[in-house]
C-alpha cells in the first residue's frame, strides 16, 4: 500500500511539472461570437492544413464574453483575435485601450435572422410591427402608442386582421444570445418606431432613449414566446413538429433546412441569400473579428491567418464561407477590409 | 382476520406490480433512448467516396512535393468522367460534389509516398457531406429544387458517378480516427475521447490520493472539534456545488492567478478534481466507518502502530467502497461539460492532443459542438459520439462493479 502511495507522488509530479512550466508553441487563439464560429472555425481548418503552422484553437464564448477576454491584456494567456456577431461597443474599446491593447477590425459579411415555420403550413408574411405587437411585453393601447397595456393579443389574426388566426407559439433563442440581442435590436425596435409616441420617446432624450428600448426589446413572458437555448437545430425539429410554431434563427440553419422550414416574408422581403446581400431584408446584422495588432510580433502567423480569412477563396463572393452559409460583403467594403487586414489598419472609435 | 390477510396480500401484489411496471417503463425510456440514438446514428459510420484516377506522369519529384497542383490534378480526373461540363460554374459546381478535404489527403499520401509521382493510380476520395446524404437516401428528389442542397444537375452528375461503378460506401475512418473539423465527413470524435481520458487521468492522479489521505486523516487521526466540524459541513456541501461553480474557481485561480493557459486538459482535469474530490472523500469515510471497530481494535492490541492499523488492515478492506465512490465521482466528471466552458475547453480543436498541456476538447462537448452545427450531417455524427460515451460511461461503471466484486470482503 505504501509502494502504491509512492507511485502515486511520483505520478503526481510527472502531472505537475509540465503544468508548472508551460511554454505552449505558438498557435492562434480565438474567443467570441458562437454565430461567426462556424466561419471562423472553416478558416482555422482551411488555413492548419493550407500552412505549416498549427490549426488555431477556436472558442465559441459569445460575443461579449469574447470582447471581455480579448481586451483582458497583451500576452501568452489572452485571445489574438475575437468574433462578434456586432460592432465593438465604445466600453469594450476604452477597455481594451486602457489595456493598451490595439485592434484591427475586419467585417466578415453579414447574417439575417430569419422567422421560419414548417413546410406543412403556408408562408407568414409579417411586418416588424407584426413581430413588435406579436412578441413585446408591453404594446400600445392605442394607435399612436401614447397608452401602453399588457399583451393582449393571442393569435396572430388578433395583431393583424390578414395574418391567419393561429396561436402565436415563438421559438426562439435565450437573452444570453447574441442572435436574441440582434432581434429585438433590428425587428422589435423597428416595429415599435412604427408608432409615432414611441418614436418620438426615442429621439426625446436619453432617458427617453433608455425607457423606448425597454419598451420595445422586453419580451414577453407569459408563454407566446418560448426560449428554445441556443440551439438552431433543435428549433427546427420543433417547427417540423409543430406546424403552427414559429422558429427565430440564423440564415445559415434555413440554408442547411429547406427542405423542413421555410422563412417568413418580412416587410415584404423574402429571407433569400440574395434579399439579405443587398439589405433589402430588414433584419440582417454585420459580423466581425477583431485582431489584436500587438501579438503579431509575438505570433506572425496571425498575419497569415488574415489573409486566409480575408482571401477572395474564403469571404468572396464564392468563397467557401458563403457555402457555410455567410452572406459576402458587396465588393466596395471587402476591398476596405482586406486592406485594413493587409495594412493592420488600426481601429479608431 | 381473514379478510384482513386477503387484503395485505392484495396490497402486496399491487406493490410488486408497481415496481414491476415502473422498472418495465424506465427500461422502455432507456430502450427508446439508445435505440433512437442508433437508428440516427446510422448514417455516420459510412461515407460514400470515388476512386479516382490521378495521372502523375507528367510530373516529376523536382516540382516540389508541396508546390505539385493537387487540386488541378483532382479536378481533370474528376472533370473525365464528363466531357459535356465545359462552363466554369458548373465545373465549381461539380468538383464541389466530392470533399474539399480530398486535395490534402492526396498532397499527404503523395508525400508520404513519393513514388507514386511520375505514375498513373486510383486515389480514393470522399464525397462531401450532401453527396453522400443523397446516396444514403436521405435527399427527398420529389422536393422542389431550391428546397434541396443539391440540385436537379448534381443529383443528374452524382447518378452518373453512381454508374461509373467506382462509387463504394466505406466504413469512414474519420469518424474513429480524426479531430474536430467543419467537414461532417472528415470530423470525428479521437481527438474529443482523448482529450477527455488525458482530462480524467489528471483528475484521477490528483483526486485519489488527496480524496483518500483527507478522509484517512478526517477520519482516524483529526480531533473532533469546531473546526473539523465545519470542514465536514463544507465537504458535504462541496458535494452539492453546480458543476458551473468549479468552472468559475478554475477560471479565476488556475487560469487568472496562476496564468496556466486556457484549453488545456490539464486546468480541466484540476477543475473537474475538485468537483470529484467530496464525493471520493465521503465515500472513503463511509468505507472507512464500515470497517467492523473489532478489527482495528485487534490491530492496535497486537501492538500496531495508528498508521500500520490504517494502511494495513482500515484501508484493503475499505478498497472496494472507495473504488466505487471514485470511479462514480469520475463517471460524473467524464460527462462534465459546464465547468469546461469557462476554461476554454469548449473549442474547435483539429490536432489530436498527446500531452497534458496541449490544447484539447472533451467527448461530451464535442458532442455539444456537433449538435449545435447547421450541417445536416452533424445530426447522425452527434448521435454516434454519443453513443461512444455511453458505452465509456458503461465500461467505468463495470469497471467499479467488477472491482468492487474482486475486493468485497463480508464480514
Amino acid at each position: 500500500m505504501r509502494n502504491t502511495f509512492k507511485s502515486f507522488i511520483v505520478a503526481l509530479s510527472i502531472v505537475l511539472i509540465p503544468g508548472i512550466s508551460v511554454n505552449a508553441e505558438e498557435q492562434i487563439k480565438i474567443v467570441g461570437s458562437s454565430t461567426v464560429f462556424p466561419f471562423s472555425t472553416a478558416v482555422a481548418e482551411e488555413f492548419g492544413r493550407k500552412t505549416k503552422y498549427k490549426t488555431p484553437i477556436v472558442e465559441s464564448t459569445g460575443s461579449g464574453g469574447g470582447m471581455k477576454l480579448f481586451c483582458a491584456g497583451n500576452g501568452e494567456q489572452h485571445p489574438d483575435i475575437t468574433n462578434a456577431s456586432r460592432r465593438i461597443k465604445s466600453k469594450e474599446f476604452k477597455n481594451c485601450s486602457k489595456a493598451g491593447i490595439k485592434i484591427v477590425e475586419i467585417k466578415v459579411g453579414y447574417d439575417g435572422i430569419v422567422l421560419a415555420n414548417s413546410k406543412k403550413a403556408d408562408v407568414v408574411e409579417l411586418t416588424t410591427r407584426d413581430i413588435y405587437l406579436a412578441l413585446a411585453e408591453k404594446v400600445p393601447a392605442n394607435a399612436d402608442g401614447s397608452e401602453l397595456q399588457e399583451n393582449p393579443y393571442e393569435t396572430w389574426n388578433d395583431v393583424n386582421p390578414s395574418l391567419p388566426n393561429v396561436k402565436i407559439e415563438v421559438l426562439g433563442p435565450p437573452p444570453t444570445s447574441g442572435t436574441r440581442d440582434a432581434f429585438v435590436e433590428l425587428a422589435m425596435d423597428a416595429g415599435a418606431k412604427t408608432f409615432p409616441a414611441l418614436k418620438e420617446l426615442r429621439g426625446s432624450s436619453k432617458a427617453g432613449k433608455k425607457e423606448f428600448k425597454k419598451i420595445a426589446r422586453t419580451i414577453r413572458e407569459d408563454g407566446a414566446f418560448i426560449e428554445a437555448g441556443e440551439n438552431d437545430n433543435l428549433i427546427i425539429q420543433k417547427l417540423d413538429q409543430n406546424p403552427d410554431a414559429i422558429g427565430i434563427f440564423g440564415f445559415s440553419f434555413l440554408d442547411q433546412n429547406a427542405d423542413k422550414v421555410q422563412g417568413s416574408v418580412v416587410n415584404g422581403a423574402e429571407p433569400t441569400f440574395d434579399n439579405i446581400l443587398v439589405g433589402e431584408y430588414p433584419i440582417s446584422r454585420s459580423l466581425f473579428f477583431y485582431v489584436k495588432k500587438n501579438h503579431i510580433r509575438m505570433k506572425p502567423s496571425i498575419n497569415d491567418f488574415v489573409k486566409e480569412f480575408t482571401s477572395k477563396s474564403a469571404m468572396g463572393p464564392d468563397g467557401y464561407l458563403v457555402e457555410k452559409g455567410l452572406i459576402p460583403l458587396p465588393s466596395d467594403e471587402y476591398k476596405k477590409y482586406k486592406k485594413a487586414g493587409k495594412n493592420l489598419i488600426e481601429l479608431e472609435l | 382476520m381473514n379478510k384482513n390477510f386477503s387484503k395485505r396480500h392484495k396490497a402486496e401484489s399491487r406493490f410488486k406490480a408497481y415496481g414491476f411496471f415502473s422498472l418495465i417503463a424506465a427500461a422502455t425510456m432507456l430502450a427508446i433512448i439508445i435505440g433512437s440514438m442508433i437508428y440516427r446514428s446510422i448514417p455516420a459510420y459510412t461515407n460514400y467516396t470515388i476512386d479516382l484516377e490521378i495521372n502523375m506522369t507528367e510530373i516529376s519529384l523536382e516540382d516540389g512535393i508541396d508546390d505539385i497542383n493537387y487540386r488541378g490534378i483532382l479536378r481533370s480526373s474528376l472533370f473525365s468522367f464528363f466531357p459535356e461540363v465545359q462552363s466554369r460554374s458548373d465545373k465549381r459546381k461539380l468538383f464541389k460534389l466530392i470533399s474539399s478535404s480530398a486535395t490534402y489527403t492526396l498532397r499527404d499520401f503523395v508525400r508520404e509516398n513519393p513514388s507514386y509521382i511520375g505514375k498513373k493510380f486510383y486515389f480514393n476520395v470522399l464525397f462531401t457531406d450532401d453527396s453522400d446524404l443523397f446516396y444514403k437516401g436521405y435527399v427527398d428528389i420529389s422536393l422542389p429544387e431550391d428546397e434541396r442542397r443539391l440540385d436537379n444537375k448534381e443529383i443528374t452528375w452524382l447518378n452518373q458517378l453512381d454508374g461509373t461503378g467506382r462509387v463504394k460506401n466505406k466504413i469512414s475512418r474519420n469518424l474513429f480516427l480524426n479531430g474536430d473539423s467543419r467537414e461532417p465527413e472528415v470530423a470525428g470524435f479521437w481527438g474529443a475521447t482523448i482529450g477527455s481520458l488525458i482530462t480524467i487521468t489528471v483528475t484521477l492522479l490528483l483526486s485519489f490520493p488527496i480524496g483518500v489521505l483527507t478522509a484517512i486523516y478526517l477520519e482516524n487521526f483529526a480531533v473532533k472539534n469546531r473546526i473539523t466540524d465545519f470542514i465536514e459541513v463544507n465537504i458535504n456541501n462541496l458535494a452539492a456545488v453546480p458543476s458551473i461553480i468549479f468552472g468559475l474557481l478554475g477560471l479565476a485561480v488556475f487560469i487568472n492567478f496562476f496564468g496556466m493557459p486556457r484549453s488545456v486538459p490539464l486546468v480541466g482535469g484540476l477543475v473537474l478534481s475538485l468537483m470529484t474530490l467530496p464525493t471520493i472523500i465521503i465515500a472513503t469515510r463511509s468505507s472507512l466507518q464500515s470497517v467492523p471497530p473489532s478489527i482495528r481494535e485487534a490491530a492496535l492490541a497486537m501492538g500496531a502502530s495508528e498508521m500500520q492499523v490504517v494502511f494495513q488492515h482500515l484501508l484493503p478492506s475499505a478498497m472496494p467502497g472507495i473504488f466505487t465512490g471514485t470511479i462514480i465521482g469520475l463517471a460524473r466528471a467524464f460527462g462534465e461539460s459546464a465547468p469546461l466552458l469557462l476554461i476554454g475547453m469548449v473549442a474547435f480543436i483539429v490536432d489530436i492532443p498527446a500531452t497534458f498541456t496541449d490544447p484539447a476538447t472533451a467527448l461530451p462537448v464535442q458532442i455539444y459542438i456537433w449538435a449545435d452545427s447547421p450541417e445536416r450531417a452533424f445530426v447522425a455524427k452527434t448521435s454516434a459520439a454519443t453513443l461512444i460515451l455511453i458505452s465509456l460511461l458503461i465500461l467505468i461503471n463495470l469497471a467499479a462493479v467488477l472491482l468492487r466484486k474482486r475486493y468485497e470482503v463480508k464480514w
